[in-house]
């Protein structure tokens, strides 16, 4: 449903206007944080603030309730103004138990807002955390925070009394307790309710007792706030001045996802994905299975191996064609990936990184598989690599991804991460007549007795793609090495150096497609940020808050990382230095010094968490001459 | 010229322009010809006929067919052959592999193709080594043998090809030989027909690495004693004389001589379309010496076929939802706009 801004509940209490707030929500994995701070984002959405999140949540499914290892945690950051990553320091925090205070504190701005729920700091739940003290009681907690004990459990308890009476589990009444907290945050920051009291009708519509004990939990965390002294101002965020149009809120993985099939409707095709479940590209597989009706067909493979030539197989056969997966899966896959750029047939390889290697970090982030991408194969066997730079630029990504493959007959590689995937952000709606088709062609019938020649390239360096059931066009592909024109299997030494060279010719024309590389700030300058993928946000504040202060710094974000574009090196020596900051040890860094012999430094970290602003304006500014 | 009429193709209309290049004196030659004397009897036009391979001497296969081919990587056609047909059930699809490519490697995706039962057929080649990579051991290779990467013997106790896919469930099954190509060819023929996975096992020389494995199912003077033909529906008869059979002792097979108070009526009967495959599976566990081993079709039944399935779900939510529309969905849920 489609709604204009809403009517806030006013409060009594004085409100104070600031321009943005960063928000997180801190719990048990059991406590529903997830649940909260995805509610409180649909709701500043719907307010009109820009928005950026970032959930963080244990490997675990259930790690032992209480315990450090089980703390789940949500940020959202929101502002009038535009914003691109989900904010450095809280402003506020919410927790549920010591635990996630004690693995979240850190984070929070000194003066800053902190709930806490005072009755999930028994003595047990102190133990759980590896705590002797109650940190409520130290003076610490008072002196360097604005600090709230609010005893969540007992008020949705008493909020709920009747509810208990009609036979409601006391478990079912605590759970309610995250409804109470986003009840709160939601006074605090003058939010309506209206949404999530939809969401529940939603969810529950069978259970009218738990819509009706999630609501008198909201409620009476929004009274909490109101009534009680402790809080004596709410907060106030004016909509953000965004492109004029209609928004929704989407996370990166859904982006993907309707990307993948609304390429699918530009170029006629439908939509094959052969995938196997690895964290955290699997909701794209749960989004896509969703859509039978719109021809799109989902099999889950016995595994990674399976996935990718289940896909290779449906794009032989003419469809659009699609794997998905994490740095370990599309290391299985890397044989095939082969197969796929020697049989030069479209398929798209899409990789959501995670923390590596081998399992890593499954549920963090990290953009340490580029080497992956572009090198991680045998032999000879460049691909084009394309990376999104958000949640909402998943969605292009794939039209692009797509629109590439098919034109040059070349599988893509695509690349998420953790963070865009699981991320959401405002998104303005497209329009499907608005969107550029992607025209496919296939080879068509031959009944004049002529020979087929399914490497005859046109003036890309692309063949054919001719499909199965077509009269006349009969051929065998495979791995092996093929005669140029023919497609004959062939082993001699000239020959194989050609097709090396052909192939490898093919993904450096994708440069032509994609234009030149642009700059965000001055032509020329004392530093340039080099950045791909996920680190956009970052790196683009980072440099705009470095001009608004005077300083001759520029951005320029890659979409492609394989080919570069035409112009990168030129634009490279524009500047006296260049910063490339990287959730990796410095993968593009060596690739970007190897071949414009371009002195480029490097900000790296691999910690499972994006960049700070803080951390990268620090490392611009020792660029800066002195 | 487009016309409807399908001319009338022989089996060399299927031979591709490329030479062939086995060994000498290779089974899989003989295999090449009964596949190509078959198709021209199936009725299907060569260009909706595929033949997708793994890797290994079996996997030149495609090569020579004139249809559409694909050779692939070591052990995954079945998986490649499963996305082909999930999108094009049109098609009828082929796989060819050797024990080593379907069993060893492609052990994983041999058994998930059975037990899904995708529409398509695939030959396995066994000679029980390998040949491409030279002699090495392979999973069909018995106990003991010597080869190159086994020079004390082989350890490990072989697979038994018919049993795996019996145990997945494949709903046809069915072992023939390179050189008895009357039987060969009629295999062939029935896998083809068949709507489901059909698995053919293939006892198939290998006159460099270890000529001779299946002498003892293949020579003149042992076959009619050492093999016994699978009818449907007939008792389980064989030998020279056609006096030796198969008799059930409780849940045991023995091999019985008829006469002397034993008749026809106490053997075996084949049933392939026995709903269980319990008949099938002991049926695949009678060995030489011990037994005579059978060939033919051992099961043949109609189970849910997985592109079917998949197809039918797509055309039911189409039923039920209409084919969609993008920007509807784009607009679903909760939105809002700047102005």
């Amino acid at each position: 449903m489609s709604t204009t801004i809403e009517q806030v509940p006013t409060s009594t209490k004085q409100t104070t206007k600031i321009p943005s707030a960063t928000i997180r929500f801190a719990g048990d994995s059991g406590d529903g944080m997830q649940i909260t701070g995805d509610q409180f984002t649909r709701t500043t959405a719907l307010i009109g603030n820009d928005i950026a999140t970032f959930p963080d949540y244990p490997a675990e499914i259930r790690a032992p309730k209480g315990t450090l290892a089980g703390v789940s945690a949500f940020q959202v950051h929101f502002s009038s103004e535009d914003i691109f990553t989900p904010g450095d320091q809280l402003d506020a925090l919410v927790v549920m138990n010591p635990a996630a205070l004690k693995t979240n504190l850190g984070d929070l701005r000194k003066g800053g807002i902190l709930i806490c729920n005072s009755d999930g700091f028994e003595k047990k739940d102190l133990e759980l955390a590896g705590e002797t003290e109650n940190p409520l009681n130290s003076q610490v907690l008072e002196d360097q925070y604005q600090l709230f004990k609010v005893p969540m459990t007992k008020i949705v308890e008493t909020a709920l009394k009747d509810l208990k009476a009609a036979g409601m589990s006391t478990k079912e009444v605590d759970r309610c307790k995250n409804f109470f907290a986003l009840g709160l945050v939601y006074w605090l920051y003058g939010r309506d309710m209206d949404a999530t009291l939809r969401f529940l009708q939603t969810k529950f519509g069978n259970k009218p007792q738990i819509i009706e004990a999630n609501t008198k939990a909201l409620q009476a965390g929004w009274n909490y706030g109101e009534t009680t002294d402790a809080f004596v101002s709410n907060y106030k965020i004016d909509p953000a001045k965004l492109t004029p149009g209609k928004y929704r809120d989407i996370n990166g993985n859904t982006a993907m996802a309707w990307g993948l099939m609304t390429a699918a409707k530009l170029s006629d095709k439908e939509l094959f994905l052969g995938s196997y479940p690895i964290t955290p590209a699997s909701d794209i597989l749960h989004e896509l299975a969703k859509f039978k009706h719109m021809g799109v067909r989902t099999f889950q493979a016995e595994d990674e191996i399976a996935a990718i030539t289940s896909a290779i197989g449906a794009s032989y056969g003419g469809h659009m064609s699609i794997t998905t997966s994490s740095g370990p899966g599309i290391a299985l896959k890397g044989e095939a990936i082969g197969l796929a750029m020697m049989l030069e047939i479209p398929l798209l390889i899409i990789n959501i990184q995670r923390g590596g290697p081998s399992t890593g970090l499954p549920t963090k982030t990290e953009q340490a598989d580029l080497f992956q991408a572009i090198l991680g194969r045998n032999g000879e066997c460049p691909l084009p690599v394309i990376a999104a730079h958000g949640p909402g630029d998943c969605f292009y990504v794939a039209l692009e991804a797509w629109r590439i493959s098919t034109r040059f007959m070349v599988p893509v590689i695509v690349l998420s991460d953790g963070y865009i995937a699981n991320g959401s952000e405002p998104w303005l709606i497209p329009e499907m007549k608005n969107l550029k088709k992607i025209p496919i062609k296939h080879a068509p019938e031959q009944t004049d007795g002529s020979k087929f020649l399914p490497y005859k390239r046109d003036e890309y360096l692309s063949r054919p793609w001719a499909i199965p059931g077509t009269k006349g066009l009969m051929h065998r592909i495979g791995g092996l090495e093929k005669q140029d024109v023919t497609g004959n299997v062939n082993y001699e030494p000239d020959n194989h150096q050609h097709m090396t060279n052909t192939r490898a010719q093919k993904v450096e024309n994708v440069a032509l497609e994609i234009g030149p590389q642009e700059v965000e700030g001055p032509e020329t300058g004392d530093v340039l940020v080099l950045s791909w993928g996920g680190t956009y946000g970052a790196c683009r504040t980072a440099v705009e808050l470095m001009i608004s202060q005077g300083h001759k710094v520029a951005h320029a974000h890659l979409r492609w990382v394989n080919p570069f574009p035409k112009n990168l090196g030129e634009v490279l020596k524009r500047y006296k230095k260049v910063l490339i900051p990287e959730l990796n040890m410095g993968q593009l860094r060596t690739l970007i010094r190897a071949k414009y012999l371009v002195d480029a430094q490097g900000l790296n970290k691999v910690k499972g968490r994006p960049f700070a602003i803080a951390e990268l304006t620090t490392a611009i500014k020792e660029l800066l001459p002195k | 010229m487009a016309n409807d009429v399908t001319p009338v193709l022989t089996a060399s209309d299927f031979g591709s322009d490329q030479d062939v290049r086995w060994c000498p004196g290779c089974g899989d030659y003989s295999i090449l010809a009964q596949m190509k004397k078959v198709m021209p009897q199936l009725g299907v036009a060569r260009e909706n006929v595929v033949f997708i391979s793994g890797i290994g001497c079996s996997s030149r296969f495609p090569y020579y067919m004139n249809t559409y081919g694909m050779h692939s990587i070591h052990g995954r056609a079945p998986a490649i052959a499963t996305g082909l047909k999930c999108v094009r059930p049109d098609l009828q699809v082929w796989v060819v592999t050797g024990d080593g490519d379907g069993l060893s490697i492609g052990g994983n995706h041999f058994l998930h193709l059975m037990r899904r039962n995708v529409d398509l057929k695939i030959l396995l080649f066994n000679n029980r080594i390998y040949g491409l990579t030279k002699g090495q051991y392979s999973p069909t290779s018995p106990l003991g043998k010597l080869n190159k990467s086994a020079p004390m013997g082989v350890i490990d106790n072989p697979l038994n090809p018919l049993s795996v896919a019996i145990g997945c469930e494949a709903t046809f099954v069915a072992r023939s030989i390179d050189v008895n190509i009357k039987h060969l060819g009629e295999v062939l023929k029935r896998a083809a027909e068949h709507k489901g996975t059909a698995f053919v096992e293939i006892y198939q020389n290998c006159n460099i690495f270890n000529d001779g494995a299946f002498e003892y199912a293949t020579s003149k003077d042992s076959k009619l004693d050492t093999t016994v033909e699978l009818e449907h529906g007939k008792p389980l008869i064989f030998g020279k004389n056609k006096n030796k059979g198969i008799r059930l002792n409780g849940t045991e097979p023995e091999v019985v001589e008829l006469g002397k108070g034993i008749s026809e009526d106490d053997l075996l009967f084949h049933d392939e379309k026995a709903p269980e495959a319990t008949h099938a599976y002991l049926l695949s566990r009678m060995r030489h010496p011990e037994f005579p081993e059978p060939i033919g079709v051992f099961r043949a039944v109609d189970q849910p076929k997985y592109d079917v399935e998949l197809n039918k779900q797509v055309a039911a939510a189409r039923e039920k939802k209409g084919s969609g529309d993008l920007d509807a969905l784009f607009n679903s849920g909760e939105t809002w706009t700047v102005s």
